[in-house]
This record gives structure tokens, C-alpha cells and sequence, in this order.
């Protein structure tokens, strides 16, 4: 076995408002600026920015699902720190919220032309309601609930 | 010498005030407790971002953001913050001699201010100091974060811009139950991000170079700094309170106490001569 390359990530994803995540895991899958970032155990160094998506990580069999905000990623070895604006879990989420959220980022980004419309805020709106109710399909049994 | 009636309606006056203070001082207790677990919740998103700054300082060359920018101070922004309601003994009365005291030293530098909490914002007002901007009531409820981001945005957009040249933060800081600490600190420009040094230095992949992720990072900075002063003084002020509101129900029972004793001599005394008219007016018989 090589000693070198240790065999989980201790991944810690923490928010202004609180640690989140803090365990030991296999498997971590994240949203970087330039696209999904997969890491296993002893991934090469990397930082990143965030963007707002689905973070996922595995342990065993089991699957957790995470919506995350913008924020930054620290890759080490050994380690996953992420630091995000807001970072949920997928039980956590309320779909019917984020669904309505979700339609009315799109009603004003095809709204009336000429409207005032702040694009930028829309799309991040947008983007964040999307987020979530893919954090919220990813896991199963959301799917049967309510 | 009051009456008897006097006396009662005056006892069932305090008795109402304790339970008033009594109560406040219960809402106060409970919601310190979660005050002070949100302080202690933001910590590590605090310390793992200078954790992160440093690294990030440690890999690039140039690190001239605006916000580290250091020019002759000419005109400072003070930030006050202090609470939204009173009853909280001595919380908002330091902060506004603080303040008051900070004026006084600056006068040969143009201040600007931003207030936190209402009772900053009357303080300022009274004082005839014109605000730059004002944030009342965001510690009616337990703070949160958008207002500091908001607040933050707000100090570094004066700051970039140059309309100030150094910012400055007056607010309690949460030490204990009993004790705060009145915090004066100078926020921007920030301290130098000391590169960090040592075995970790690892080599990074970067999706972006090191210098933009770099000032990325401050502004979110500046914004968990905020974030972590406010809540800091919202657990002070919550404390400051209790402690408040527990010494006067504590006044309160004394002062029940030395009412009723007196309540039941003048009673007694009303009896006793009562007695005394009817055994002298038989005795005359």
C-alpha cells in the first residue's frame, strides 16, 4: 500500500453562518468556476472559485447531496475545505420555494424588453433556486416525498 | 405618613415592573444562548479564509488590491455599532462615549460615520453628525448575514472609491456572561495578509491565477470580518441585558420587602389606635 496517498478526504464545508459538513469521506464532486471538479483521495493541490451547484460527496454506498453558493475550494491530499456563501443539505431544502424561486428568476429574465431588469442578479437568482432542486432530485427519496 | 392604600397600589406597581423584568431577562438569557453559539459558529469560516488569504499571499507576487491600499489618512469612516433597544445597562452608553471620545481625537481629520443599530443612529443624529449610512434594526432579530455583507459592501465601495481613507469600527465584543470588551479597530485598510510559510507550502493547481482568486477572497473578507463583529456585539448586548434585567428584579425584591414591612406597620399602627379610640371612648363612658 502507499503510504503516501492517504485513503479518504477529510472534507469540511463551512458557511459564515456555520460548519456544515465536517467528515470523513471517499469521494468529493463539486461545482468549480470551470466546470465539475471530481476528487478522490490524494488529488493533486488545487484551489478554486465556486460556483452555485451541486456538491456531492460519498461514503461507503451512501451519497450526500449538498446545494452550495458561490464560494472557494481548497484541495488538499488529504483535504477538502469549501468555503461557500450558503451550503445546504439536500434535506434541508425546500423544494417548493426553490421551484418558485426558479420561476420567477425566469419570468424576469423573459420579461417584458425594456423592463428594468437586473440580469446579473436574475441569472445568480436563477442559478442558486436551480441549485437547489437539483440537490433535492440527486437524493432519492426526495423524489418520493411529500 | 401613607395610607394603607397608598401602600398596596404602590407594592402591586413594582410587583408588575419585576415580572416585566423578570421576563425580559428570561427572553434575554435564551436568546443569548444562541447568540453566542452563532459567534462560535462563524469562527471557522473566519479562520479557515485568513487560512486561505495567507496561502494565496503566499503564491503571488503583487498583492495591490484597493483594499490593502495605504494613503495619508485625511478622512476616516467610523463605523458604531451599537444596539436597537435599550434596557441593556451600560451597553449603549459606553459605545456612544467611545464614540464621542473617538470624534473628539479626530478633529484634525474629517470623520465620516455609518451607524449599526438604532440607538447608534439617534446618537448620531442628536449629535448633529450626518451619516453616511444607517442600519436600524438589524439586531432585532438575530443578525444576519446579508446585513453585514450589506454593510460591508458599503465601507469597501467608500473605501475603493476614495472617499475615505481608513476605516475604523467601534462595537462591544462578547467575552463572558458578565464581561464585554469595547473594541476600537481600525478595519481598512487590512493588515497585510502575512504570506504563509513553512512545510505546507505545497505547489497548487490554479483555475484561476493566484492574484485574482486573491481579490476575490478579500471583499468576502472584509464581509465574514463584519459579520463576526455584529454578531459579537449582538451576544454582548443580549448579556449586558440579562445582567441588566437581573439586577433589577433583584431591586425590585428588595424593594417589595421593605415596602411590605412598611405596608404592615402602618397597618398595625392603624389598628393600634383604632383600639386605643375605642378603649378611651369606653373608659370615658
Amino acid at each position: 500500500m502507499d503510504q503516501t496517498l492517504p485513503q479518504h478526504i477529510e472534507l469540511q464545508v463551512v458557511t459564515p453562518e456555520r460548519r456544515v459538513v465536517s467528515e470523513t469521506v471517499d469521494s468529493v464532486s463539486l461545482p468549480g468556476r470551470e466546470g465539475r471538479l471530481g476528487i478522490l483521495p490524494g488529488h493533486a493541490p488545487l484551489v478554486s472559485e465556486l460556483s452555485a451547484g451541486v456538491l456531492s460527496y460519498g461514503r461507503g454506498d451512501s451519497e450526500e447531496h449538498l446545494a452550495v453558493s458561490s464560494g472557494f475550494v481548497e484541495v488538499l491530499p488529504g483535504r477538502v475545505i469549501v468555503l461557500a456563501r450558503t451550503a445546504e443539505r439536500s434535506e434541508e431544502i425546500d423544494a417548493e420555494r426553490a421551484e418558485l424561486a426558479k420561476e420567477r428568476a425566469q419570468r424576469r429574465l423573459h420579461g417584458i424588453p425594456g423592463e428594468d431588469v437586473d440580469i446579473e442578479r436574475a441569472q445568480a437568482a436563477l442559478s442558486r433556486a436551480l441549485a437547489r432542486l437539483h440537490a433535492v432530485a440527486e437524493t432519492p427519496r426526495a423524489g418520493t416525498r411529500r | 405618613m401613607p395610607n394603607v392604600l397608598d401602600l398596596r397600589r404602590r407594592i402591586r406597581s413594582v410587583k408588575n415592573t419585576q415580572q416585566i423584568t423578570r421576563a425580559m431577562k428570561m427572553v434575554a438569557a435564551a436568546r443569548m444562548r444562541r447568540a453566542e453559539e452563532r459567534v462560535l459558529n462563524a469562527r471557522p469560516y473566519s479562520v479557515q479564509m485568513r487560512a486561505f488569504l495567507a496561502d494565496l499571499a503566499a503564491r503571488s507576487e503583487e498583492r495591490e488590491h484597493p483594499l490593502l491600499a495605504r494613503r495619508p489618512v485625511e478622512r476616516v469612516l467610523l463605523v458604531l455599532v451599537a444596539a436597537d433597544r435599550g434596557l441593556c445597562g451600560a451597553f449603549n452608553t459606553n459605545l456612544v462615549r467611545a464614540a464621542q471620545k473617538y470624534v473628539n481625537e479626530n478633529r484634525n481629520v474629517q470623520v465620516r460615520v455609518v451607524a449599526a443599530g438604532r440607538k447608534a443612529r439617534d446618537f448620531l443624529r442628536k449629535r448633529g453628525l450626518k451619516m453616511e449610512a444607517e442600519h436600524p434594526g438589524i439586531f432585532l432579530r438575530p443578525v444576519e448575514f446579508s446585513a453585514a455583507s450589506q454593510l460591508a459592501s458599503e465601507i469597501m465601495e467608500m473605501y475603493s472609491s476614495r472617499s475615505v481613507d481608513a476605516v475604523d469600527i467601534i462595537y462591544n465584543s462578547f467575552k463572558s456572561l458578565m464581561t464585554s470588551e469595547l473594541i476600537v479597530e481600525r478595519r481598512l485598510p487590512l493588515e497585510p495578509i502575512e504570506p504563509a510559510k513553512g512545510e505546507t507550502l505545497v505547489d497548487y493547481i490554479y483555475e484561476e491565477p493566484p492574484a485574482v482568486l486573491f481579490d476575490h477572497l478579500l471583499p468576502r473578507y472584509v464581509e465574514a470580518e463584519v459579520y463576526r463583529a455584529l454578531l459579537e456585539s449582538q451576544a454582548a448586548e443580549l448579556a449586558a441585558r440579562m445582567t441588566a434585567m437581573d439586577t433589577a428584579t433583584r431591586n425590585a425584591s428588595d424593594l417589595l420587602s421593605a415596602l411590605t414591612l412598611h405596608l404592615n406597620r402602618v397597618r398595625q399602627a392603624a389598628i393600634t389606635k383604632e383600639i386605643i379610640e375605642i378603649v378611651s371612648g369606653a373608659a370615658a363612658l
